[in-house]
């Protein structure tokens, strides 16, 4: 155990520090991601690109920064900028960038990386369908190959960014007859294509974060594969992999709590801050256990990075029980506002800008999707603890 | 940047479970409860030549001078052997003690006793942290009356290191005229637990805490984070257990682990643990490492520990069914050994509100 950092380390904190105090004024407000498509967001993703400090250990042919992998170094990276309250650069779509330059052939990598990481290029997942949620691989979307073309058929749902995004990238049945994990291919295609249609789909939020995409007749060029046919089943899940580990990230539940920190403090009943009430300060502290737990479990993670170790059972949790502990930190949040916890929309009245009540929500939505926190206890409970699978379910 | 135990620390685990694998099994630990032992000799002495005893004491006292982490380590092996030795009291609380308030001569005296075998110290703090059913002890003139309840190891020792009203330490001997000291006989066969009374009797006092309630605190915080760890351990065998028989039992021609409602129940109480390690470990270290961080850790890592402790008990012993219920599988012991961590020195809400007032909440 030694939680210091080395000199070369260290040099590298000072290096960022400095580099933030020089240009933070540059850098947008609002959330962080991937999905950023507004001038200045992508200048800034350039720039940060340039200085390493985004894209950074994508090759430089590629269009990324092209330094030496290294787990600390990212880790300090992404400190300092929370820290300082700057919005952090990206490395492009984490569900799709890391399988492209797996698995990608080079044309695909010089085509596809660089414009994805400037913010250019802008993706959307297709992935589930109505039928197909949990059991992902019983996914019925078809694709035919007629000539030089699939031409697709079928419908996705829950494709969030499908009405602003320039390409998807689609997992379709292009081998009817083979098992279900083998008949699937992995596609990515134009969202401009003929025969593509969005609709928005409202959530309990009251915004349409996701979509439902139909597909009629849209004909996509042979090559726009990656992996082989039938291989798509195995391409997806690396970037499952990807994904999951950034949903529960424990730096989020951290800032997260300082804010229910502050929302305990200031809210008062009778001229009384909650924070003093036993009753709420005890959930407080209930939390921050939690809190603290999951953040050493995320340092014994990135030391095993680090290391090039396999994390186990410490990384097959962090999805099911980061969400969980995200929606109870917001959880609180409204009910030390009580009666103000229910306001929505325009008020006077309203906390935080009312993103505690959208939280609430929307991590609920977090904790379905993703994989189920039901699915991935099935996945912790067979992989990580050995227990049989159910077995199939036979009609009498 | 390293976030793990070192390779030394590793070979500790090892060995002490290794160690406590062929020598503390479920029969031993059985025979010992049956008999009322609570310092099984054999154990005692096969822990002792491991140099676990005096696993915190400077090596210039004749202990292997190794750190809160490494004896974390070792509680989270006696948690899962269940192991019916004194060691958190004797070994951990009573050495921190007299090595922050104790005097040379103090310190010369006891701790390599401790740390060879020869004395087993028993530690009485639990009216500092809350008082039920005394009214505490008062010191006068050398002197000690009064009642202190939970001394941990109290009932096997030879020394003790009682705290009075005021929160100061003193050394007394525990066979001295004027102590009682009593049974108090708990759901947990493995560790004792005394009511010790003491009527005028000769106490030496631990000087540095006289006027600081540092060394008292650091006492109180080198336990609880023990007491996490013993939990830990505990736990973790519950776990290993509870998937074991899910794997093996049959009920409607098939395992029962292949049941999700089972399963789930596995998966719920694995994920719960798993980020308790590395609390446990990072409490523990900050101790030695991280003093301003130690005491909001420590505090955080007894309650959550509890917590999650009750849970896996509790699962653990529904998944095993009506068997589980049973002595015949002996898994009580395990849940009664977590029961008992989660109450001594601070149940999870009132360690939780030390942590609100450290923070100036």
């Amino acid at each position: 155990m030694d939680l210091a950092y080395n000199e070369e380390y260290e040099a590298f904190r000072i290096e960022v520090q400095q580099f933030l105090k020089e240009h933070k004024s540059k850098a947008p407000k609002g959330r962080a991601g991937w999905g950023a498509t507004s001038d200045k967001a992508r200048e800034w993703q350039q720039f940060l690109i340039e200085h390493g400090y985004a894209a950074r250990t994508i090759p430089k042919e590629y269009g990324g920064f092209g330094a030496k992998p290294d787990i600390l170094k990212n880790h300090i990276i992404a400190e300092e900028f929370a820290k300082a309250k700057v919005r952090p650069g990206h490395s492009g779509d984490p569900r799709l960038v890391p399988v492209v330059l797996e698995l990608g052939t080079e044309e695909q990598k010089h085509a596809l990386v660089g414009p994805t990481i400037r913010g250019e290029m802008n993706w959307c997942q297709g992935y589930s369908e109505p039928g197909s949620g949990s059991d992902l691989a019983s996914l019925s979307t078809k694709a035919v190959l007629e000539g030089d073309e699939w031409v697709i058929n079928g419908q996705k749902i829950w494709t969030s960014g499908a009405q602003s995004a320039d390409m998807i990238f689609c997992l379709v049945r292009t081998e009817p007859d083979a098992p279900k994990h083998n008949g699937i291919s992995y596609l990515i295609f134009k969202m401009d294509t003929p025969g593509i249609e969005v609709r928005p789909l409202v959530t309990m939020t009251g915004e349409a974060i996701f979509n439902e995409t139909f597909f009629t007749d849209v004909r996509v060029p042979k090559d726009q594969i990656i992996g082989k046919r039938g291989e798509g089943w195995f391409v997806a899940n690396t970037t499952l992999k990807h994904e999951r580990g950034s949903l529960g990230d424990p730096n989020q539940i951290e800032s997260r709590f300082r804010d229910l920190v502050e929302i305990l403090k200031n809210e008062k009943i009778d001229g009384k801050p909650l924070i003093q009430y036993p009753i709420y300060r005890d959930r407080l502290l209930k939390l921050q256990g939690r809190v603290l737990s999951m953040k050493c479990n995320g340092m014994r993670i990135l030391t095993a990075n680090a290391k090039n170790t396999e994390p186990g059972l410490a990384r097959w949790i962090v999805k099911l029980l980061g969400c969980e502990l995200n929606h109870q930190m917001a959880a609180l949040a409204i009910d030390a506002m009580g009666e103000l916890g229910v306001l929505y929309g325009d008020s006077d009245y309203l906390r935080d800008y009312g993103m505690w009540q959208r939280n609430y929500m929307l991590d609920l939505g977090l904790i379905i999707g993703g994989g189920t926190a039901q699915i991935q206890k099935n996945m912790i409970g067979e992989r990580a603890l050995g227990l049989p699978k159910e077995p199939k379910y036979k009609a009498s | 940047m390293e976030f793990a135990l070192s390779e030394e620390q590793q070979m500790l685990q090892m060995s002490i479970s290794r160690y406590l694998d062929s020598h503390c099994d479920l029969d031993q630990v059985r025979a010992a409860a049956k008999d009322n032992i609570t310092k099984q000799a054999d154990v005692w002495n096969g822990i002792g030549e491991l140099g676990v005893l005096g696993i915190i004491i400077p090596e210039e006292y004749g202990g292997v001078g190794l750190g809160f982490l490494d004896a974390a380590l070792v509680a989270e092996a006696l948690g899962r052997a269940v192991a019916p030795i004194p060691y958190i009291g004797s070994s951990i609380m009573a050495p921190v003690a007299i090595l922050n308030a104790g005097d040379d001569r103090q310190k010369s005296t006891w701790l390599p006793k401790i740390a060879a075998g020869d004395c087993v110290f028993g530690v009485g703090v639990t009216e500092q942290i809350g008082q039920r059913e005394t009214d505490g002890i008062v010191s006068a003139d050398g002197k000690l009356t009064g009642k202190a309840m939970f001394v941990v190891d109290g009932l096997d020792a030879d020394m003790l290191v009682i705290a009075d009203d005021n929160g100061v330490l003193h050394l007394v001997d525990a066979n001295a005229s004027g102590v009682t000291r009593n049974n108090l006989s708990t759901i947990d066969k493995t560790r004792a637990l005394a009511e010790v009374i003491l009527d005028q009797v000769d106490a030496e006092v631990l000087p540095g805490s006289k006027n600081d309630s540092e060394a008292l605190t650091k006492t109180i915080d080198a336990g609880r984070v023990m007491l996490a760890a013993d939990s830990l351990g505990a736990s973790d065998v519950m776990i290993e257990k509870a998937v074991q028989y899910a794997k093996e039992r049959k009920q409607f021609e098939r395992v029962i682990g292949s049941f999700q409602a089972v399963k789930h129940m596995c998966a719920e109480m694995a994920s719960e643990l798993e980020p308790c390690r590395s609390l446990v470990w990072y409490a523990a270290h900050s101790i030695n490492h991280i003093p301003g961080e130690a005491r909001l850790l420590v505090c955080h890592a007894k309650a959550h520990l509890s917590e999650v402790g009750r849970f896996v008990a509790k699962t653990s012993t529904e998944v095993h069914g009506g068997m589980g219920f049973t002595d015949l599988l002996g898994l009580h012991y395990w849940f009664k050994r977590i029961g008992l961590d989660r109450q001594l020195l601070g149940a999870p809400e009132l360690v939780r509100e030390e942590a609100a007032v450290f923070q100036g909440w």
